[in-house]
């Protein structure tokens, strides 16, 4: 697999380590509910997914990578920083 | 007060002469990363420029020379290769001293490309990666900044602790490439 990093180009998988669904953290009045699906609910879709993504050894930035369960394609790549804003 | 001598990261090691690649040690200077404080990327770059006369290289390129060079490190970090940092370079980047952290190594001759190869996952073919051009990649699991200096010449830096490992990797790929002749 290949990763697009916004910053250094199109990397091999290797250069990056994984760390799990990319989420919005909810308030932290927002609640049990919300709480506990943050904590420990994940989805585990046939399709397209977003993930975080760190460069390891590239430039050290933490990516949002959209990928296809299904197809194993990785269509989308941005930093975390801006898809957070 | 003990006599305390310093050694370089890769002392007893190197150098190293395999089947026209050479391995040499690097002694750059003072090893410097910047890091431009947010919304201060324009002004460092005209303050490294008027400072020590090179701008802050883009992501993947170098700027300025043997001697006094800025490599680019990581997202928003340069690393300022030979000259101690002006002062003023404070006012718009975080700076650390990163001197002795680093292994620093050239890998020089025919060939040198098709050690790196078996080491790197990145196409470092002089058409995909000329004179000038760096990364920040893996080289045998280590975090390695690789630079192309010239024609069949590399800049390899790891960190200090992994240099007997860099050595030993880069060896035993210079004697596999030598074996196919």
């Amino acid at each position: 697999m290949r990763i697009s990093c916004p910053i250094c180009g199109e990397r091999d998988r290797r250069e990056f380590h994984y760390r799990g669904a990319a989420l919005t953290r909810p308030a932290p009045d927002a609640g049990e509910a919300a709480w506990d699906a943050y904590l420990h609910l994940r989805d585990n879709p046939a399709g397209a997914t977003r993930e975080l993504w760190y460069h390891e050894t590239g430039c050290g930035a933490w990516v949002v990578v959209t990928r296809n369960t299904l197809t194993h394609e990785m269509p989308g790549c941005e930093l975390a920083a801006e898809a957070a804003r | 007060m003990a006599e305390l001598i310093a050694r370089t990261p890769c002392a007893g090691l190197l150098p190293l002469a395999v089947g026209g690649v050479d391995l040499t040690e690097e002694s750059l200077g003072a090893l410097t990363t910047l890091s431009p404080r947010r919304g201060q990327e324009a002004a460092l770059s005209e303050a490294l420029e008027a400072a020590h006369g090179m701008a802050f290289p883009a992501p993947n390129r170098t700027t300025g020379k043997a001697g006094a060079r800025a490599i680019w490190f990581g997202r928003g970090q340069a690393l300022l290769a030979g000259p101690e940092p002006d002062a003023d370079l404070a006012r718009l980047a975080a700076l650390s001293d990163q001197s002795d952290a680093w292994a620093v190594v050239r890998l020089r001759g025919a060939g040198a490309v098709d050690v790196l190869a078996r080491l790197v996952p990145l196409d470092l073919r002089a058409a995909a990666f000329r004179r000038g051009h760096t990364a920040r990649s893996e080289l045998a699991q280590m975090m390695a900044s690789i630079t192309r200096l010239g024609a069949d010449d590399f800049q390899i830096m790891v960190f200090r602790s992994m240099a007997a490992t860099l050595v030993g990797e880069l060896k035993t790929a210079m004697e596999a490439v030598a074996a196919r002749g």
